[in-house]
């Protein structure tokens, strides 16, 4: 059975379209067939982070409106042969989206891969209802501040609303990322705890992805951070989040700081 | 795999049970009669559907033909005949109702019909219970009565209420409690962080509440023009 995962998270800049990346390799890793749906129509970004700018002849709004068909649009990954990218449009905007033309590409979709994950622009608009109106899942990227938890409450609710399967009396279900997480500013208190966050969502938490300098080089070059450095922290927390996803029990790794030489001897002195 | 049937005997249990049946006396001119009859199912058809029904002819002198026409044209109608009574046995033939004797009067209790004439309005429920936390933006309006919240209600989120306002989470939205004037009532929280209380128009802010307030359960009420707000137990 296919799945629909939208990936959300109502404030913008918190790591939607680069979890999205991240997700969607580590599950192509792991042998399932992913395509990657960006919805950002207009201000499309995915195809930057999977390098696929370059190769970009139809979109999402194509497929949509029935210009082209979706394996003329479909884009495959030059790493795995089993991820795939549909782009969003750059030129046209969200209210290119009808309800219907959507819920056919989706439907297409879910006839050709195990896993769509689909990409959500920020907002509560247009673009981010239909992005999460056909979906199964949802992963709700938040970031440990209060802004972003808030908004993340808010798409909670759309996703308890707005949704066909919300619609038919089912639930989506739903799953915290939280991302960002810089261990050195929790330990000083200046962030959000994990706690406190899943206390004011109230919904269970998939992965901690750290800060961290690699998401940016990863993006820098076109690669989904999981498959440009599978060694790193944030690509192994993306990678279990994904186990977490196929229903895999995946001990939870909070980010810890990591102490230099230095800072030990000088945390033990002072002691 | 060696399986002996035993001879056992097979009893043949009777019980009695008794059923309210209608009884149709039909009178002269029976097309008349029919006509009442299709009346009573013209304002509530289905009416004798599933009902136990007796033909009692005592009143009428009819042959075993017009018998049969009768029983004809109440199958028409969708009405099966349980039995017959007042009439000699030599009149029914054999595919007819059998000849019931003993039977006695009975009050009917008409429940059905009643409920058809004036459909009892519902009582509209005077309370309203959420069982998933409110979430941000979401507004939850129940002038009616009392709200009772079994999460958290989010920050942005708002719940307006005639009556009280329970909340057996954090509160961190805003919460309206006796919008229809009731001074009286109240709003309850496990935990109170909550961005706007109001009852009955008069209203707090989160600036204006107590911090030592913060964080633990509390309760709010107007005690004449002055919103009090006190932690609870």
């Amino acid at each position: 059975m296919a799945k629909v995962l939208v990936v959300t998270s109502g404030k913008g800049g918190v790591g939607k379209t680069t979890s999205t990346a991240a997700l969607g390799a580590a599950l192509a890793q792991s042998g399932q067939n992913v395509a990657v749906v960006d919805f950002d129509v207009g201000l499309r970004n995915l195809d930057l982070v999977m390098g696929a700018e370059r190769r970009v002849v139809f979109d999402l709004i194509n497929v949509v409106q029935g210009v082209a068909k979706l394996p003329q649009a479909l884009i495959r990954d030059k790493r795995l042969e089993n991820l795939w990218l549909l782009p969003a449009s750059q030129t046209r905007d969200k209210d290119a989206l009808t309800d219907e033309g959507v819920g056919r590409v989706i439907a297409e979709l879910r006839s050709r891969f195990d896993w769509i994950l689909c990409d959500s622009p920020a907002g509560i608009e247009r673009g981010a209802t239909l992005a999460m109106r056909y979906a199964d899942e949802a992963v709700i990227v938040t970031n440990p501040e209060v802004s972003s938890v808030r908004d993340s409450d808010r798409i909670i609710g759309m996703l308890d609303s707005k949704t066909v399967r919300a619609e038919r009396g089912e639930r989506v279900e739903k799953h915290i990322l939280i991302t960002r997480y810089d261990p050195a500013r929790a330990a000083r208190g200046e962030m959000l705890n994990i706690d406190d966050i899943l206390e004011i969502l109230a919904t269970p938490l998939l992965g901690i992805i750290p800060e961290s300098q690699d998401v940016l080089k990863a993006s820098n070059v076109g690669t989904p951070v999981t498959l440009n450095n599978a060694e790193s922290a944030p690509a192994r927390a993306y990678t279990d989040a994904s186990r977490r996803l196929m229903g895999e029990e995946v001990a939870m790794v909070v980010p810890a700081e990591r102490k230099g030489f230095m800072d030990r001897l000088l945390g033990r002195r002072a002691a | 795999m060696n399986v002996r049937a035993d001879p056992t005997r097979q009893l043949v249990r009777l019980r009695g049970r008794s059923y309210v049946a209608f009884v149709f006396s039909p009178v002269v001119p029976i097309v008349e009669w029919l006509a009442e009859i299709d009346a009573t199912l013209a304002r509530s058809p289905g009416y004798f559907v599933g009902k136990p029904i007796v033909l009692d002819l005592a009143s009428v002198d009819l042959s075993s033909a017009a018998i049969a026409h009768l029983l004809g044209s109440l199958t028409e109608r969708g009405i099966r005949v349980l039995g017959i009574e007042g009439v000699d046995e030599e009149r029914l033939a054999a595919n007819m109702p059998p000849l019931l004797t003993g039977g006695r009067a009975c009050v009917i209790t008409r429940s059905e019909p009643v409920q058809k004439v004036e459909p009892e309005a519902k009582p509209k429920p005077t309370s309203l219970l959420l069982d998933s936390p409110v979430r941000s933006g979401q507004s939850i309006v129940f002038m009616e009565g009392d709200v009772t919240v079994l999460g958290s209600v989010g920050s942005g989120a708002e719940i307006v209420a005639g009556g009280s306002i329970h909340i057996y989470g954090t509160l961190r939205g805003r919460a309206m409690a006796g919008v229809n004037g009731n001074s009286n009532a109240r709003i309850y929280c496990q935990k109170i962080e909550a961005e706007l209380l109001a009852i009955d128009g008069y209203y707090q802010t989160a600036e204006e509440i107590d911090v030592s307030l913060r964080n633990r359960p509390a309760q709010a009420w107007l005690q004449g023009d002055t919103m009090k707000i006190t932690p609870l137990n």
